[in-house]
């Protein structure tokens, strides 16, 4: 026998959604909230961020914390790191990513050649970025090079460089790393995405005349084209965020800072400042996510 | 337009061999249907002419030219496949013209032959929709459309319409009939069903365990088959075969099949009298058992007495399955017949069409 007040009627529906409500509620929405609120506070949550302004200076009031995230000479540095990840990590690591499930399609050890190139997924980040720290690292007393980068530079007869130091090019090598990690995750994806095309389609295709490099062009995109947007964007949501390997490899210092980093950093010491940056990040995220869920919803719709 | 020639073909997959030593030669303009049981080796012997497979022997030639070494995109052939392949991404109009754009036809004049070949089939008003857009006979009308643009040597079909209903097959299989006499170019179809070869083909290869089993006209193949597959494959409802022996009793020869026996016809008497005591299989196709009362004509009848096992009313004839001893066998017989069920009855066994195998080597004894 059925309790009455689990039958269908006006308060069961609400009872059934109970735990998740309570669950979102405790750990999503009350964060966010407080979040928000924090954001508006000075460096103590105790009072509004317009008691941080400094007289002469200028201020925006409630928006203080704001105009920090938005204008301090740190943060434009990690606004334009997190560009220059955006604008030059992401394709790379999805083309790249999309060759190798390409050219792994079509080597007799695949799931060797795949297994290898994943393997870095399996690392933790904080491990991969002190991995990669003794890869780009310099030797700067004269001694013999243990950085294997530099190792073979100086093998050659090069001059050792500062992976890490060098601003011209430690957001480079930072990339180089999270590119590294990330390489194996889009191209298991978009694998996956090549196994389902129907070899009939492709034969098709070579029939037709097109060469390999037509048919990947003209066919093959084409038909992974909402695969690889879905990994683009999720790649985009996941640079947005990028910290570990800046946290372990540079702390954001020599100017590879970056956002997530700085809100680390500031978490301890201004509490209104780095809710501001965190409320600033999410915004930043929203349209990707916005954009992603519309692409999903109608992908549902046109099954 | 070409000839195409299979010159001792050979595929083999590991230890599996799906074509064996293959050997056949296709005229230009004719239509070759390739024929057998699934997994006999028709679609890998025309995979392997479009170049979608690699031959382990043999050579191929289209229009006297070796292509074993050539890639499909060079061969100069189209090919429908049974799931259509069409581009799901591309319009109509772009999917009859991808391989036009790939060697650089002039726009002006892939418009004019995209347009021509949607008029031929019927699909003008199409040419915008996307595939998942179109009835399943629409689709398969565009795979045709995007072979017959590119004017290709040959057309090769796999099995391009076992996706559509009955009766659309019906009219398509008229429809490509109709399209080889217009394009006036070797067709080479590949398919299962022995009545879209019989309905369409000039000539067609019976093929079985990757072994060609006979290659001849539709109306030679059912009238002499060469062998027992051929015989039984041939035709429906199947010839009805009986294992039985040759006899000779004074000046005539009979076939003895335990529980009936049949006077061998005069003409017939000559291929047979070397087999005389051994072991064959007589064979009759259906339409030659006829009911004694409607019986045509000038036709060598004998009878058979037999028990009535089920009827099937087909409106303008009747199926009557037939039981002697152990025997199951079909007659064809004209609808005014009044058979029932356990009912013994005496059928004519048209004799001049008779057929007799070799129980051994289930090779045509004539």
């Amino acid at each position: 026998m059925v309790p009455t007040i689990m039958k269908q009627g006006r308060i069961a529906p609400f009872l059934y959604l109970l735990p998740a409500m309570a669950v979102i509620t405790i750990f999503i929405v009350y964060p966010m909230i407080e979040t928000v609120r924090l954001s508006f506070t000075n460096r103590y949550g105790t009072g509004t961020a317009a008691s941080s302004c400094l007289p002469g200076n200028p201020c925006w009031g409630i928006f203080e914390n704001y105009r920090y995230a938005l204008t301090n000479p740190e943060m434009l540095t990690a606004l334009r790191n997190n560009a220059l990840w955006l604008l030059l990590m992401v394709p790379v690591t999805v083309a790249l990513g999309l060759v190798v499930a390409i050219l792994a399609d079509r080597v007799r050890y695949e799931s060797l050649a795949k297994a290898v190139i994943f393997m870095p997924m399996a690392i933790s980040f904080i491990g991969a970025g002190i991995i990669w720290r003794f890869m780009y690292n310099i030797e700067s007393g004269g001694g013999a090079q243990t950085g294997l980068l530099n190792a073979i530079l100086v093998g050659l007869g090069l001059q050792p460089v500062a992976w890490l130091s060098n601003p011209a090019v430690n957001n480079l090598a930072l990339m180089a790393v999270g590119t590294w990690l990330w390489a194996g995750f889009c191209m298991t994806i978009l694998s996956a995405a090549i196994k389902g095309l129907s070899v009939e389609i492709i034969e098709a295709a070579h029939v037709d005349g097109a060469n390999g490099w037509q048919t990947f062009r003209n066919i093959t995109v084409p038909m992974i084209w909402p695969t690889i947007l879905v990994v683009t964007t999720t790649m985009v949501i996941n640079i947005l965020k990028i910290f570990d390997i800046v946290f372990v490899m540079t702390g954001g210092n020599f100017g590879t800072e970056v956002i997530a980093n700085r809100m680390f950093k500031l978490i301890v010491t201004d509490l209104g400042r780095s809710t501001a940056i965190a409320v600033l990040l999410v915004v930043l995220t929203i349209p990707v996510m916005y954009y992603n869920m519309r692409r999903f919803r109608e992908e549902e719709a046109m099954r | 337009m070409a000839s195409v020639t299979f010159d001792h073909i050979t595929k083999r997959f590991g230890d599996v061999i799906a074509v064996n030593d293959l050997n056949i030669e296709i005229a230009d303009k004719e239509f070759l249907v390739l024929v057998g049981p699934s997994g006999c080796g028709k679609t890998t012997a025309l995979r392997c002419l479009a170049g979608l497979e690699d031959v382990s022997e043999g050579r191929i030639l289209i229009a006297d030219q070796v292509v074993n070494d050539i890639a499909p995109k060079d061969r100069d052939i189209a090919m429908v496949f049974q799931s259509y392949a069409l581009y799901p991404h591309m319009s109509v109009f772009d999917n009859m013209a991808f391989g036009l754009k790939l060697r650089k036809t002039p726009k002006a004049e892939i418009k004019r032959r995209v347009e021509e070949a949607a008029g031929i089939l019927g699909i003008e008003h199409l040419l915008d929709r996307k595939p998942r857009q179109l009835s399943g006979g629409q689709r398969q009308r565009v795979a045709v459309g995007r072979a017959i643009v590119r004017e290709p040597k040959v057309f090769l079909f796999d099995e391009p319409l076992s996706n559509l209903d009955a009766k659309l097959r019906v009219e398509t299989r008229a429809n490509i009939s109709k399209l080889h006499q217009q394009l006036e170019t070797t067709f080479i179809y590949v398919t299962h069903d022995q009545v879209e070869a019989m309905t369409m083909a000039t000539r067609i290869a019976v093929i079985n365990k990757g072994l060609l089993q006979q290659i001849d006209t539709p109306q030679v193949l059912y009238d002499r088959p060469d062998n027992l597959f051929v015989a039984g494959f041939i035709g429906s409802p199947a010839m009805n075969f009986f294992p039985a022996h040759i006899r000779k009793d004074g000046e005539n020869l009979f076939i003895d099949g335990g529980t009936f026996k049949v006077k061998v016809p005069e003409t017939r008497k000559g291929a047979y009298i070397s087999h005389v005591d051994k072991p064959v299989i007589f064979g009759i196709r259906p339409e030659n058992i006829h009911n004694p009362e409607y019986a045509p004509p000038n036709i060598d009848a004998q009878p058979v007495e037999c028990i009535v096992d089920v009827t099937e009313l087909m409106g303008n004839e009747i199926f009557v399955y037939l039981k002697t001893g152990d025997n199951l066998f079909v007659a064809r017989v004209d609808p005014r017949s009044r058979y029932h069920v356990d009912d013994k009855v005496q059928v004519s066994f048209n004799m001049n069409n008779m057929h007799v195998f070799d129980r051994e080597s289930e090779i045509a004894i004539r």
